[in-house]
């Protein structure tokens, strides 16, 4: 509501609307959903499927409590019912809440509430609201969801039946300036392609249609979907819709193709993979924050600075910065945060309180298992004989205690269970109720608190695995917790106290590479208070970006090298190398170390973490005449022609190929970054000489997010646009001292002939050699020599060997302000382990036992996140799992020949004991 | 003597971050299934041992069920 104060010391006005649940007592257990009167349409499901005024949002959602609606519940708008107070056996219905205003004091903001969404008159005009089967692509994707409206299936909502043809339409309220939004929304091209790949398995036979102006599948790999889809019979169709007729269900749709025929096709359902607006309330929440928006309502920033907004210490992440996908919104968000910890570096560690522990008690040799068995309300208890299976536990060996609860996670019962453990003298627990996963933490929190170590902890899940889906078989079910919980009890028998180790992070990171984005994340982590070595293997710092001589928003990118420059070499916790190169690295997260080796010496450093920000460099091209002919040039060489002023006096007629190099020539990925900086350098043209003609062949204009300003702007100057197939290049050629383009126009079905004064070639982005730095640091590449992140959606700056980020063109192709935005969050998610100073082990890791291991290596060569490294033992090499690193997955200990490697928690003899209780 | 149809006993070792994740999800949405199969969990499939295929079908089971 409102943000008073300044970078480092804000206060926050907040308005909390009440859930009418306390999230503290609701155990997300459904009753009061199912005794609810009153049906509403789920929000979640965007209208597709009901659910009742009180409800969970969605089977993830986070905290797991039930929300009331109250614009629907009876007792809020007509002070009836409350139903759902009587059913709640955990007494967490509360409708004493109100609103309120309450103030946070911060050190700084990000704002991220996310994308709005397309108004409905806006997609009435493709045909949404005649019929239930035109919906949107966010209607289409609950459908194909399991969890969804109809369980994944593809079903037309008007009457349950399979469609049989699908169109999608594209651009819906994007690219569209009457409705308002002259951008491009980035991510429909690739969603829809997901949608109707979706489609397409569970339903081989459906005939799916993509209408579309350009495909814009530029993200990293995307590319390679795009070609699956086709290669599955997806349609792509180049038109823009005309118009759509309902008839008996069917849908008559009217297109002219790219060959100027007019065709009416009929399909069963229709798609509107709808944009992304601005959120909702945008004007309100700048309004509070006192930030500017940009014209399209999105938050206004920089490409130097696309994580801040104009007012010091508010930061922005994900797509109220500009349409993204999701890989660029997780990025956004770390970067955000890195952006937080310069700022705060200072107040770090201030404002917390350490949390103190008994001391843990010694193990006897004589194990006292004590057994708590979980009704959780009516969820187990209704379907599960709770008291049987107390019954049948209490007859277990070595079980001293046995008790049920209500509610085995709440308050009250922790320390129930706390004193049961004191008083018994119990040295295994095993607690029958749900998941680990959400639980286990929960459980081994009491047993700290009672002193006992928390490996000696196991749980049954008898709700989650057994309950919930027996619901019709109770007999069954009960005697299904009996086996699970015997199981448990003889895991149990054998757990040990496990030691909880900290190995200590060197403080200091590598930086590898010195453009744009190394020069970025090497002084985001010393303003994060962190030593920083910034290697570069040239003679200067920079990269790519000297040759850059403008950007397409009109900053300056000499400026932004310059400053950056100037700050990185000022900043005294970052020590420079130039001319260096990286001769070898060993270690593992917390304990690298480097080899330099510079033209005099070499060097060794040692660092906690490395930031890969190799980059990548122009395609060199073979092609078009490129190196013999004097009037064929580069992009990057034509914008040094343009800045230098020379060489364009008598340049009159211009032609931009594009995707030289790129999609499926010598590279096979989009570059991503060729298309804006053909229209950046074909407007700078144009300011300077007005009457140029250019023409611009191309495949797919590729000018997403904002930029597709300046492709609106392009034509609207006069510049031509002419496209071309891959199968069907323009060819380029020479004769007495004249160039030649020879194009096959699709619209006028001709081969046209320009004869310009100049030939630009957009030429695609290839990456650095990294073959070395891959296998030294033993992290994949992409088949295009790029380096592969852990995850491509969720963690796009991280790699499954830990310690080891990156960012910048390394990763893929990609423009300044992206580059920016991941060179922080690199830095950011850098300065995890090296804020901590320790990395903490999970107790679960793997273990090998010296004696046993034969020095096989196929441990080694297994493990996917480098946790195992080969030692000298005495005159043969041996392995060793470096628990840093180490995961728990146990893939080395399975491969063992000699079964020397024993997992922590997950033994062969626990294992083997849970599988023989099963045959009891 | 009842006629009772053959019910067998199925072993399944579950992955703790997919498999065993997504069994707690079909318990969440309520998803119906034959109550035949005890789990046990694992920290990946890739730790299943070919030894505790061949010990769970000696301990009685009917069938092995790997999630991973």
């Amino acid at each position: 509501m409102s943000v008073d104060g300044n970078a480092g010391n804000f206060i926050a006005g907040v308005r909390c609307i009440p859930r009418y649940v306390d999230e503290k007592l609701c155990t997300a257990c459904g009753t009061c959903t199912s005794y609810c009167p009153v049906t509403i349409k789920d929000q979640f499901n965007d209208g597709l499927s009901l659910t009742k005024a009180i409800h969970i949002d969605y089977q993830q959602a986070i905290p797991a409590a039930n929300v009331v609606n109250a614009d629907f519940c009876l007792f809020l708008t007509r002070r009836e019912c409350k139903q759902c107070e009587r059913v709640c056996l955990a007494n967490a219905i509360d409708f004493k809440q109100q609103p309120q205003v309450i103030d946070i004091n911060v050190g700084a903001i990000i704002l991220s509430p996310g994308f709005g969404r397309i108004d409905k008159k806006v997609l009435c005009k493709y045909g949404y609201g005649i019929s239930p089967d035109v919906m949107t692509g966010m209607e289409f994707e609950r459908i194909t969801s399991a969890s969804g409206p109809f369980m994944g299936k593809i079903v037309r909502p008007s009457d349950g039946r399979h469609p049989e043809r699908i169109a999608f339409f594209q651009c819906i309220g994007s690219r569209d300036l009457p409705s308002g939004n002259g951008y491009c929304s980035s991510v429909c091209c690739m969603y829809a392609i997901k949608e109707a790949l979706v489609a397409k398995d569970h339903a081989p036979d459906i005939d799916i249609a993509i209408f579309y102006m350009d495909m814009r599948t530029q993200g990293k790999e995307f590319d390679y979907t795009r070609i699956r889809a086709r290669e599955k019979g997806i349609r792509f169709i180049r038109s823009r819709v005309g118009g759509v007729h309902a008839k008996d269900k069917i849908f008559e749709v009217f297109y002219v193709n790219e060959q100027g025929e007019h065709i009416r096709e009929d399909f069963d359902m229709i798609v509107l993979p709808e944009g992304l607006e601005s959120p909702k309330d945008a004007k309100l929440l700048a309004g509070a924050a006192c930030i500017d928006l940009n014209k399209y309502d999105f938050c206004m920033t920089s490409s130097y600075a696309p994580l801040e907004a104009n007012r010091s210490g508010i930061f922005v992440a994900g797509a109220f910065q500009g349409p993204k996908d999701v890989p660029e919104s997780v990025t956004d968000a770390s970067g955000a945060a890195a952006l937080v910890s310069e700022l705060l570096c200072k107040a770090r560690d201030t404002q917390v309180k350490a949390r103190i522990y008994p001391e843990e008690k010694e193990i006897e040799k004589e194990l006292r298992i004590g057994v708590f068995i979980c009704s959780c309300g009516s969820n187990i208890g209704g379907v599960v004989d709770v008291p049987a299976v107390a019954g049948y536990a209490a007859g277990l060996e070595n079980v001293v205690a046995v008790d049920t609860n209500l509610y085995s996670c709440a308050q009250n019962t922790q320390e129930a269970i706390t004193e049961k453990i004191k008083v018994n003298g119990l040295n295994r627990v095993v607690v029958a109720a749900c998941s680990p996963r959400t639980h286990e933490p929960l459980f081994q929190e009491t047993l700290k608190n009672a002193g006992l170590n928390r490996s000696l902890f196991e749980m049954a899940n008898i709700r989650d695995h057994c309950s919930w889906v027996h619901v019709n078989t109770p007999e069954e079910a009960t005697e299904k917790s009996k086996d699970l919980v015997r199981m448990a009890v003889a895991k149990a028998s054998l757990l040990q106290p496990m030691r909880e180790q900290e190995i200590p992070v060197i403080p200091k990171a590598l930086v590898i590479g010195s453009g744009i984005s190394g020069m970025t994340a090497a002084l985001s982590i010393a303003r994060q208070g962190f030593e920083c070595y910034l290697v570069e293997k040239s003679h200067k710092l920079g990269g790519n970006i000297k040759r850059l001589r403008y950007l397409i928003t009109g900053d300056d990118p000499g400026r932004i090298f310059t400053e950056l420059e100037s700050d990185v070499r000022s900043n005294p916790l970052i020590h420079v190398y130039e001319n260096a190169v990286i001769d070898n690295i060993t270690g593992y997260i917390g304990n690298f170390a480097t080899t330099l080796q510079m033209p005099e010496h070499s060097e060794m450093l040692e660092h906690g973490v490395v930031v890969i920000a190799t980059g990548g460099m122009p395609y060199e091209p073979k092609q078009y005449l490129y190196g013999k002919s004097k009037q064929v040039v580069t992009q990057l060489e034509l914008e040094e022609m343009i800045a230098g002023g020379k060489g364009l006096e008598n340049v009159h007629d211009i032609v931009m190929i594009q995707c030289v190099g790129s999609r499926g020539e010598d590279l096979s990925y989009c570059s991503k970054v060729c298309c804006s900086q053909a229209i950046k350098n074909a407007l700078k043209i144009l300011e300077y000489n007005p009457a140029a003609n250019i023409t611009i062949l191309y495949r797919d204009i590729r000018t997403y997010g904002f930029d597709e300003d300046y492709y609106q702007l392009a034509r609207e100057k006069g510049v031509t646009f002419i496209r071309f197939e891959k199968d069907y290049p323009p060819e380029v050629t020479e004769k007495d001292g004249f160039i030649n383009v020879d194009v096959f126009d699709r619209i006028l079905g001709a081969k046209l002939s320009i004869k310009p004064d100049l030939i630009i070639l957009s030429v695609g982005i290839t990456p650095a050699p990294a073959q070395d730095l891959a296998k030294m640091l033993k992290i994949p590449l992409t088949r295009d020599g790029f380096f592969l992140e852990a995850h491509p959606k969720l963690r796009p700056v991280e790699f499954s060997v830990e310690g080891i980020y990156l960012c910048g063109a390394a990763h893929s192709p990609k423009p300044v302000s992206e580059s920016i935005a991941q060179a922080k969050a690199a830095a950011g998610k850098a300065c995890v382990p090296l804020t901590r100073g320790f990395v903490a082990v999970e107790p679960i890791v793997s273990s090998v036992d010296m004696d046993a291991c034969i020095g096989c290596r196929i441990c080694e060569s297994l493990c996917p996140y480098a946790a195992i490294r080969m030692i000298k033992a005495g005159k043969r090499k041996k392995a060793e799992t470096i628990s840093a690193s180490c995961k728990g997955c146990g893939i080395c200990a399975s491969h063992c020949p000699a079964m020397a490697i024993s997992m922590a928690g997950f033994t062969n003899e626990q294992i083997l004991s849970q599988i023989h209780a099963f045959g009891e | 003597m009842k006629n009772k149809s053959f019910e067998p006993k199925i072993l399944g070792f579950l992955c703790n971050w997919c498999c065993y994740a997504a069994a707690d999800s079909a318990g969440i949405a309520r998803f119906q299934y034959p109550p035949n199969i005890r789990v046990v969990r694992v920290m990946c499939t890739g730790r299943i041992d070919p030894l505790f295929i061949v010990e769970a079908f000696s301990a009685g089971a009917d069938g092995v069920f790997v999630g991973g």
